[in-house]
């Protein structure tokens, strides 16, 4: 009995401390999207929490109507796709002779990758290594450095390590090259772990800014992550096109609203959809032992 | 011909010594080196090339000179950070802000997954899960943009404080909110996504075990003592020692983009400091000589935590 009702009292305790927890997670997400359709002045002084005070949704036009917001986007965009293509074929290829137990030299391969992540050339010699290669203001600077993840590789690398060695013999034997076993046996049955990798590289590459604030100087190749940092940060007026300049000022508070929601729109619209596969990923790559 | 190994190729049976000579693993193998071909090349320059181009903190780098700097200077610059009064401000601010995340941000996950693992019902539990990774996801651009929001003078946290009849505080602006903000804000994005590993450990915890410390007694939180935490140890260690590893590389984007002149005094970070003196003030030599020396402590770090594990836990990394 006292054991019973004690438990039903943790349990209550417990569901009232992850709600809030829930609570606190969303809160700024509800926050941005209230403020984004609430009209200035509510902002200003400060009574927009939950839900938008004044609705209106000339901000969006507004925001969406600046050409150089929508380059910013559109830059983000490639950058994205570009890096995560090269980025999963990287990847695959490195991760697939890794995980071949009986391949000379394979020791030597993963301590190469691994040593990575705990020794690395800091972030001067890696600006004067990028400048000194001429990749500064191409896309190159963004995808090229950061082409691999060793975790991604190590996840990547454990996934093909618990394939069955049968399949990839027989397809062999059959008369399959390594490269037909790798792209008409192994990849075809890695779909799980592909999806994964390309959401890992895919939000990283999309949320990624600090690259682009290195070696990027003009405008027109900005993402759209420097686009709102400068925005954040004023180190740009509001707008640059557009709008009058007289309510700039006033709805500035606005703009950032409006383009932090459009930035993480994208994420936010497959994250629904994707959550089950990265769960599955990860922890493909971490319970063995 | 080239001499083929009479028995047809095959994997090697372990245990086999004596290693097969390199001209026969190429000949066998060739297709599956040929594959490595490209991303070695990846690592070799950006990963490698820089470890190399460290060199430029003992020799005087020039723009637009090699990437190997021009003269040696010796220890010159080592010798400068050495008496630099700011250098060991930002040294000691490191040292706190890398503390304070790890007595935070590595204990959270963990208390959290024991709640999530005591919830019943299976939609609840995946709801909280859910959510609470979406901060994980997020550009650290928008987390600071929501950070100044809500930590505006009209911003929520100030409205609670005028609720509780406070004075408005402006948070960004004061050296000693700092580090509140950066843990909290540190919390608030790691806290579901670090839940995953412990979640997965947590599975394979023998139930057998469970019922047995029942048997014998265990009230709930004698079961979590002895049975679930010592369940989780292989998991915890290795996180803990991770954690340590990334003990100097402190959130360097996050704090580059809160910080501001106001809050350098508890703000400013070895990482952030050597990007105002290389990246701002251009001195890529002396930068260079403060990174390497970061980056020599953060090695040191991971790889005595990961020797004191193995003696006293018997967990590591390698």
């Amino acid at each position: 009995m006292r054991d019973s009702r004690s438990s039903r009292v943790f349990q209550v305790f417990n569901t009232i401390v992850l709600l809030l927890i829930v609570a606190a997670t969303l809160y700024p997400f509800v926050n941005i999207v209230a403020q984004s359709f609430s009209s200035e002045t509510y902002i200003r002084t400060g009574q927009v929490n939950l839900v938008p005070r004044g609705f209106n949704l000339t901000t969006y036009q507004l925001v969406m109507s600046d050409s150089v917001f929508w380059t910013s986007y559109r830059n983000t965009v490639v950058y994205t796709v570009v890096a995560t293509v090269i980025a999963i074929v990287l990847t695959t290829c490195y991760a697939y002779v890794i995980s071949k137990r009986g391949l000379r030299g394979r020791g030597l391969l993963i301590g190469i990758a691994v040593f990575t992540m705990f020794f690395n050339g800091g972030l001067i010699p890696n600006y004067v290594l990028i400048s000194g290669l001429g990749l500064k203001n191409t896309l190159w600077a963004i995808v090229l450095p950061n082409a691999i993840s060793v975790f991604n590789l190590l996840v990547m690398k454990s996934f093909f390590e618990n394939m069955p060695v049968e399949l990839e013999e027989a397809a062999q034997i059959d008369g399959l090259s390594t490269y037909g076993v790798l792209l008409r046996i192994v990849l075809p049955l890695s779909k799980a772990v592909l999806a994964t990798m390309v959401l890992f590289y895919a939000v990283s590459f999309w949320n990624s800014w600090f690259a682009a604030f290195l070696y990027m100087d003009k405008a027109e190749l900005f993402p759209v992550t420097i686009y709102l940092r400068n925005l954040i940060s004023g180190a740009s007026s509001a707008m640059s096109t557009g709008a009058g300049t007289s309510d700039l000022a006033q709805t500035a508070a606005n703009i950032k609203s409006v383009t932090m929601v459009l930035t993480v729109l994208p994420i936010l619209c497959i994250y629904p959809f994707i959550q089950k596969y990265f769960v599955s990923g990860v922890m493909l790559g971490s319970v063995k032992q | 011909m080239p001499i083929v190994p009479a028995s047809p190729p095959r994997r090697r049976r372990p245990g086999a010594n004596g290693k097969l000579p390199w001209h026969i693993a190429l000949h066998r193998d060739w297709q599956l080196y040929s594959l490595v071909v490209v991303p070695l090349v990846f690592f070799l320059v950006f990963r490698y090339l820089p470890m190399l181009g460290n060199v430029i903190a003992f020799r005087r780098f020039q723009p637009g000179g090699s990437i190997f700097g021009e003269q040696w200077v010796g220890l010159h610059y080592v010798r400068m950070f050495l008496g630099d009064p700011t250098f060991w401000g930002v040294f000691g601010n490191t040292l706190a802000i890398g503390a304070l995340t790890i007595l935070f941000c590595f204990p959270m996950p963990i208390i959290f997954a024991l709640l999530l693992n005591e919830v019943r019902s299976r939609y609840f539990k995946r709801f909280v899960q859910t959510m609470s990774y979406l901060p994980h996801f997020l550009s650290i651009v928008i987390v600071a943009g929501m950070l100044m929001q809500i930590l505006s003078i009209d911003g929520t946290v100030n409205q609670l404080v005028k609720l509780f009849g406070g004075e408005p505080i402006p948070f960004l602006q004061q050296a000693e909110w700092f580090r509140t903000i950066y843990l909290s804000s540190e919390v608030w994005q790691t806290l579901g996504w670090g839940t995953i590993l412990y979640l997965a450990a947590l599975t394979t915890v023998d139930s057998t075990l469970y019922e047995a410390s029942r048997i014998d007694g265990a009230n709930r939180w004698q079961q979590t003592w002895h049975v679930t935490l010592p369940g989780i140890r292989p998991t915890m260690v290795t996180l803990l020692i991770l954690n340590i590893g990334t003990f100097m590389a402190v959130g360097f984007e996050k704090i580059l983009l809160i910080y501001n002149p106001l809050t350098y005094p508890t703000a400013d970070v070895i990482s952030t400091y050597l990007y105002r003196v290389g990246l701002v003030s251009n001195n890529f030599s002396y930068a260079t000589a403060i990174g390497l020396f970061e980056s020599l402590i953060g090695l040191t770090l991971i790889l005595s935590a990961n020797a004191i594990s193995r003696r006293v836990v018997g967990a590591s990394l390698w």
